[in-house]
């Protein structure tokens, strides 16, 4: 019934919304809703991962790898005619947060947290402070994702370097650890001093466990609480519980609102099913597709979409250029699934969630689609692009980057907000 | 000038005549009509082991997961030793594998459960899809592989 629901949704959306051919560009046609508008302001970057626009409209990418020795780059548009006319970059690291508060330039590398001292609008890129270092980086789920609060704290995940935590990573009906020895150093969000520098775990506060992984977070300034996307698990579907076509939508890609330190959101032991609207045990854990056991109690989250279409990117609008309706909503970058078959892969695209009093208010709305490129692709490889970072500019503008190939979009309101 | 090109032009595509001449009388498709049909029994079997033990990670065209599972396409684990792409299959790895310059962060589960026979099928398979062509593994490689390991 609610996907029938999200069908009509998208269906209605695709009435009245208008596709912006981008002449000679691109195959890629983005569908946008009425009165929004997009444009290319970065292209073939390679891997672009976060992004974050300065006060004064400079925009900084973080790549997943450096190129040419920059894993920085700066878009600017010096004589603000709205084109990029400057491309430089610095911090010779890959890696995906970036962030900006209170007069500095914050970033990571899959260990380590930098920040910069920006003067006069130019970050001192020649002294890099070391915030925090020596985070566990064993590949799966290895990036670093980084957001401050308005009290000084900063944010970073730290992903759990497994799919489920069995001891044999990702083998069907092995077991998993119980307790999880993963959970200790990873599988979670921790809290640091944004400006102390040197800290490693011991100078950190576990902020929030039980989370799988997650890239796209945000701090909710009406709520004053971290907001985060959880990674759902991979290969539920292996154990058939449910026919395929439910299979491949559980569990259910989370968003979390943690409320007080040391929340705790059920990764390993738990799935969320969002069909059933509950937290459930996890096969490896003893579960079968229906028991909730251990998991009554823990953590529901505060809004759930389909499994696997991976959020990489979350940003609450506290802009005005928008119409209202965007205002203290969140924008959710879909990177798109892998885990889906023997189903067509799902996601690729840039949703709004709607809020209301601080909490997720109705279904989401598919808000800029078309980045694949087609439509019904079986593999994530086919898609031309894949959204992953968020960013606001002063102006009230979105940004969006893709990792695939690179590129980063600006996308404005030119509608008229009353009509 | 001209005529040393020309007939540079004309060894080159001597050269490469012969060579698809040859790729095309390697081909084991074409060897005899019964190794033929067992090729395409091998192929057939092997798309089958593919698609329950393989496909969701490595995917239906076999281009992989960028950045975490790898593609299966030209790369030089697919096409290179035999012996090598056997013991992936049966040991599987703990992620972080390099190839051909990409990192791929997944690990992979052992496969060791498949018969001899399944694990020649679906290497067969492929080695002979997805844009490949290299020979096909025997069930007697793979015995030999598994035999070794333990």
């Amino acid at each position: 019934m609610k996907n029938i629901i999200i069908i009509i949704a998208v269906i209605l959306l695709g009435l009245t919304s208008n596709t912006f051919a981008q002449p000679g560009k691109t195959k890629a046609d983005f569908t946008l809703p009425a009165g929004f508008k997009y444009s290319v302001i970065g292209k073939s970057l390679n891997r672009a991962r976060h992004i974050v626009v300065n006060s004064n409209g400079d925009v900084y990418v973080k790549l997943a790898r450096p190129r040419g020795g920059k894993g920085i780059i700066r878009l600017q548009d010096k004589n603000k005619d709205g084109i990029v006319d400057d491309t430089t970059g610095f911090g010779d690291y890959g890696g995906t947060g970036i962030t900006i508060k209170n007069g500095y330039l914050y970033a990571s590398s899959n260990t380590t947290v930098y920040r910069y001292k920006i003067n006069n609008n130019e970050p001192d890129t020649a002294h890099p402070q070391i915030i925090v270092s020596g985070l566990i980086d064993a590949g799966t789920h290895n990036t670093k994702s980084l957001v401050l609060d308005n009290a000084g704290n900063i944010y970073v995940t730290i992903g759990a370097p497994s799919n489920i935590c069995q001891a044999e990573d990702r083998k069907t009906g092995a077991p998993g650890q119980d307790p999880c020895p993963l959970l200790e150093k990873t599988g979670g969000i921790w809290q640091f001093k944004a400006d102390k520098e040197n800290q490693t775990y011991s100078d950190g506060v576990r902020y929030a466990t039980g989370i799988r992984n997650t890239v796209g977070l945000d701090w909710n300034t009406s709520t004053n609480t971290l907001f985060a996307m959880q990674h759902g698990r991979d290969g539920l579907q292996d154990y058939h519980f449910f026919p395929d076509s439910v299979s491949v939508e559980l569990p259910a890609e989370e968003m979390l609102e943690v409320k007080k330190p040391g929340d705790n959101f059920g990764w390993p032991y738990c799935f969320y099913n969002q069909l059933a609207g509950k937290k459930m045990v996890n096969p490896e854990y003893g579960g079968d597709g229906k028991a909730t056991g251990r998991c009554e109690g823990v953590a529901a989250p505060a809004a759930a979409y389909p499994g696997h279409m991976a959020p990489n990117g979350l940003l609450f609008y506290t802009g005005n250029q928008f119409p209202a309706k965007y205002k203290n909503g969140a924008f959710i970058a879909f990177h798109g699934s892998w885990n889906r078959a023997p189903l067509t892969q799902k996601g690729f695209f840039v949703a709004f969630q709607p809020f209301r009093d601080g909490k997720p208010s109705g279904a989401y709305e598919v808000f800029a689609s078309g980045f694949a490129g087609k439509d019904n692709i079986t593999a994530p490889g086919q898609a031309m692009y894949r959204p992953c970072g968020l960013a606001q500019g002063p102006d009230g503008s979105l940004y969006v980057t893709d990792d695939a190939k690179g590129n980063v979009w600006r996308i404005n309101f030119t509608g008229n907000k009353k009509g | 000038m001209k005529i040393v090109l020309v007939s540079l032009l004309l060894t080159l595509l001597g050269s490469s005549l012969i060579a698809q001449t040859k790729t095309t009388v390697k081909r084991p498709a074409v060897k005899s009509s019964s190794n033929s049909t067992s090729l395409r029994a091998s192929l057939t079997r092997g798309k089958t082991v593919y698609a329950a033990n393989c496909l969701a990670c490595h995917q239906a065209d076999g281009s992989g997961v960028p950045n975490l599972n790898p593609p299966l396409i030209q790369t030089s684990w697919v096409l290179g030793s035999k012996v090598v792409l056997v013991n992936q299959v049966l040991n599987g790895s703990k992620g972080k594998v390099e190839i051909d310059g990409d990192r791929f962060e997944n690990a992979m589960p052992p496969q060791a459960h498949l018969s001899d026979q399944q694990i020649a099928d679906v290497l067969t398979y492929v080695r002979n899809s997805f844009g490949n062509k290299a020979a096909v593994v025997t069930a007697m490689e793979v015995k030999s592989a598994r035999a070794k390991r333990k």
